[in-house]
């Protein structure tokens, strides 16, 4: 079936990267991003027409009803998902994708491994069968299977971390160090096995082992360092799915993947950079997970901190000439993006130019604040990048942070014993004012405490994002 | 190394650098877009869901080929319609006598 593709749809394939290829391209660009994300849609109806009419291959109901169902599905879930919870979504998304690439990788062992069946059944319809039939698994194969169970079961894990319904929390311990040398052990020894003679055993073996692995190696990350496991896992999809293309000899397959793949291998990269962290350290470090101990609730209630209230706030922000709005996660879980919109409203009305500074790891997913804040109708002009906006916080008179934390931690640049020492952060304590809407005085997610809260010119202003910022409206609307 | 293998492999490798050189400059606004449309991308595997359960001979490859299916199928019409639902938010300007 391989060679014998007919060239017609060699060049729908064709067609077709290009336009995963343009669409791309256009989607790193805020003017045409929409029409790339349709072009790429559009490539892949192409793809799809294509793969069914090659020859031999049966366009039985069965594949009808798959495609409507999980296509249905798709719509329907994608349409109904609140913008809020965008990160389960691409999460769940890309296990799909990688279940999919594995389920393919296995289909092809077990193929190559009844060669006779096969052929048998191939060469009746009228296809020249599969070259050389095999009897072990092929390293490819096995690749398919090992990146896609690891994407798979590796993203209902984060997915599971990001809906709430697993501790977030990181988990660090040489236990987990062992459980994953004695797993990795188990696929090495599975996958000789495999393709040296074969057996369904060592195949179920190999796969058994890898979904233990995407599990193993997403539990011990903890929820700040999700935009990092996320893009990653959404790289190894893409990989999953080229793997596939060298199996089935699909092109198509082979560059979409691996345009996924690079890209995401891209994009992980920068978050990593903007934590001035290595990818193996957000991977098996368990950031953050002991670090609480060492920061002592003691010491932390033990430092005196101003508190503002709504009205004072209020009579603050409104006699000022400009303010940086500083999000984070805080501002998600409270769902608080629409309240501080109406918020950067009231504040413009009276004069004050408002900023948005975002920090490229705020949140739970690659620019998880964008898109909420995008969600709330706040134009994309006004929002800034930490190298452009640091520099002005000097500038300006109130740096406001809505339920970040971290990520205006000044002990990053200052204290070399911090574990996010050299991490770049947005420079909210050199504004004139520094107002911090958050909850409690316990850490973040990081688990490190934060000197800002204790500078001269902080102001804590307690309470969650939304509660906070509507009375902070309120009492602004009263004036 | 087949003459059909190494085809594949310069196609690999020179995607590789093409994924690289397209989204080597994206501003931090649409890093979330990017990654749910090259999640959608990466739907493409349907297409090898497609082949196993169009050409499977037996209930284990026709049970794993629809499963492919499905959950491609999903992938990609999820990706897609997701991606488009956070582009159309993100506006230059607010619209005059917009929302």
């Amino acid at each position: 079936m391989r060679s014998d593709i007919p060239v017609a749809i060699h060049f729908a394939y064709l067609v077709a990267s290009i336009l995963f290829i343009v669409g791309l391209k256009f989607l790193s660009s805020p003017a045409r991003a929409r029409r790339g994300n349709q072009l790429a849609a559009a490539g892949m109806l192409i793809a799809i027409g294509a793969t069914m009419l090659i020859p031999g291959v049966r366009l039985s109901p069965v594949l009808f009803l798959g495609l409507a169902l999980g296509g249905g599905a798709g719509v329907w879930a994608a349409r109904r998902v609140a913008i809020t919870d965008m990160p389960q979504m691409v999460a769940i998304l890309n296990g799909l994708g990688g279940g999919a690439a594995a389920a393919v990788s296995v289909a092809e062992i077990w193929r190559a491994a009844h060669p006779d069946l096969a052929e048998a059944l191939i060469s009746a319809l009228g296809v020249s069968a599969r070259q050389g039939a095999r009897h072990g698994a092929s390293m490819i194969e096995l690749l398919g299977v090992l990146i896609g169970s690891v994407s798979f079961s590796g993203s209902v894990i984060a997915w599971g971390k990001l809906q709430g319904v697993m501790p977030e929390k990181a988990i660090a311990g040489g236990w987990v160090r062992l459980v994953n040398i004695g797993i990795v052990l188990a696929i090495a020894i599975a996958g000789y096995v495999a393709m040296t003679g074969g057996g369904t055993a060592a195949v179920v073996m190999f796969t058994l082992g890898s979904l233990a692995f995407g599990v193993f190696m997403v539990v011990p990350i903890g929820g700040a360092d999700m935009p990092v496991v996320i893009s990653l896992l959404n790289s190894c999809t893409g990989l999953a799915a080229a793997s596939t293309g060298f199996t089935l000899d699909n092109r198509a397959l082979i560059i979409a993947g691996t345009l996924v793949g690079a890209s995401g291998t891209l994009l992980t990269r920068m978050m990593c950079k903007a934590m001035n962290r290595s990818l193996a350290n957000v991977l098996f470090s368990g950031f953050g997970a002991g670090a609480p101990a060492a920061a002592g609730g003691a010491k932390v209630a033990a430092r005196p901190v101003r508190e503002i209230g709504p009205e004072d706030a209020a009579v603050l922000l409104s006699n000022i000439r400009s303010l940086i709005i500083i999000p984070g996660y805080g501002m998600a879980v409270a769902q608080a993006q629409h309240a501080v919109r109406e918020m950067a409203d009231l504040l413009a009305k009276r004069g004050v130019d408002v900023k948005y500074a975002i920090h490229p790891v705020a949140g739970r997913m690659p620019g998880h604040m964008n898109v909420l804040l995008a969600e709330a109708n706040v134009p994309y002009t006004q929002l800034y990048d930490l190298d452009q906006i640091n520099p002005e916080f000097e500038r300006a008179d109130v740096a406001l942070v809505i339920g970040a934390n971290d990520v205006v931690n000044p002990a990053a640049r200052t204290d070399s014993a911090s574990p996010i020492y050299g991490m770049p952060i947005l420079d909210a304590d050199k504004a004139q004012h520094c107002i911090i809407i958050k909850r409690s005085m316990s850490p973040g997610f990081a688990g490190i405490d934060n000197p800002i809260y204790y500078e001269p010119r902080t102001m804590m202003m307690f309470g969650d994002a939304r509660g906070a910022v509507t009375k902070l409206n309120e009492a602004l609307k009263a004036m | 190394m087949s003459y059909e293998l190494l085809t594949l492999v310069y196609v690999f490798v020179l995607a590789i650098f093409v994924g690289f050189e397209v989204i080597s400059k994206v501003p931090v606004v649409l890093h979330t877009p990017l990654m749910s449309g090259t999640n959608a991308i990466h739907g493409i595997v349907v297409i090898g869901g497609i082949i196993v359960l169009g050409t499977g001979t037996g209930p284990l490859e026709w049970l794993l080929g629809f499963i492919a299916v499905v959950f491609g199928a999903a992938n990609l019409a999820g990706g897609f319609v997701v991606t488009d639902r956070m582009l159309e938010m993100f506006k230059g300007r607010p619209k005059p006598g917009g929302k």
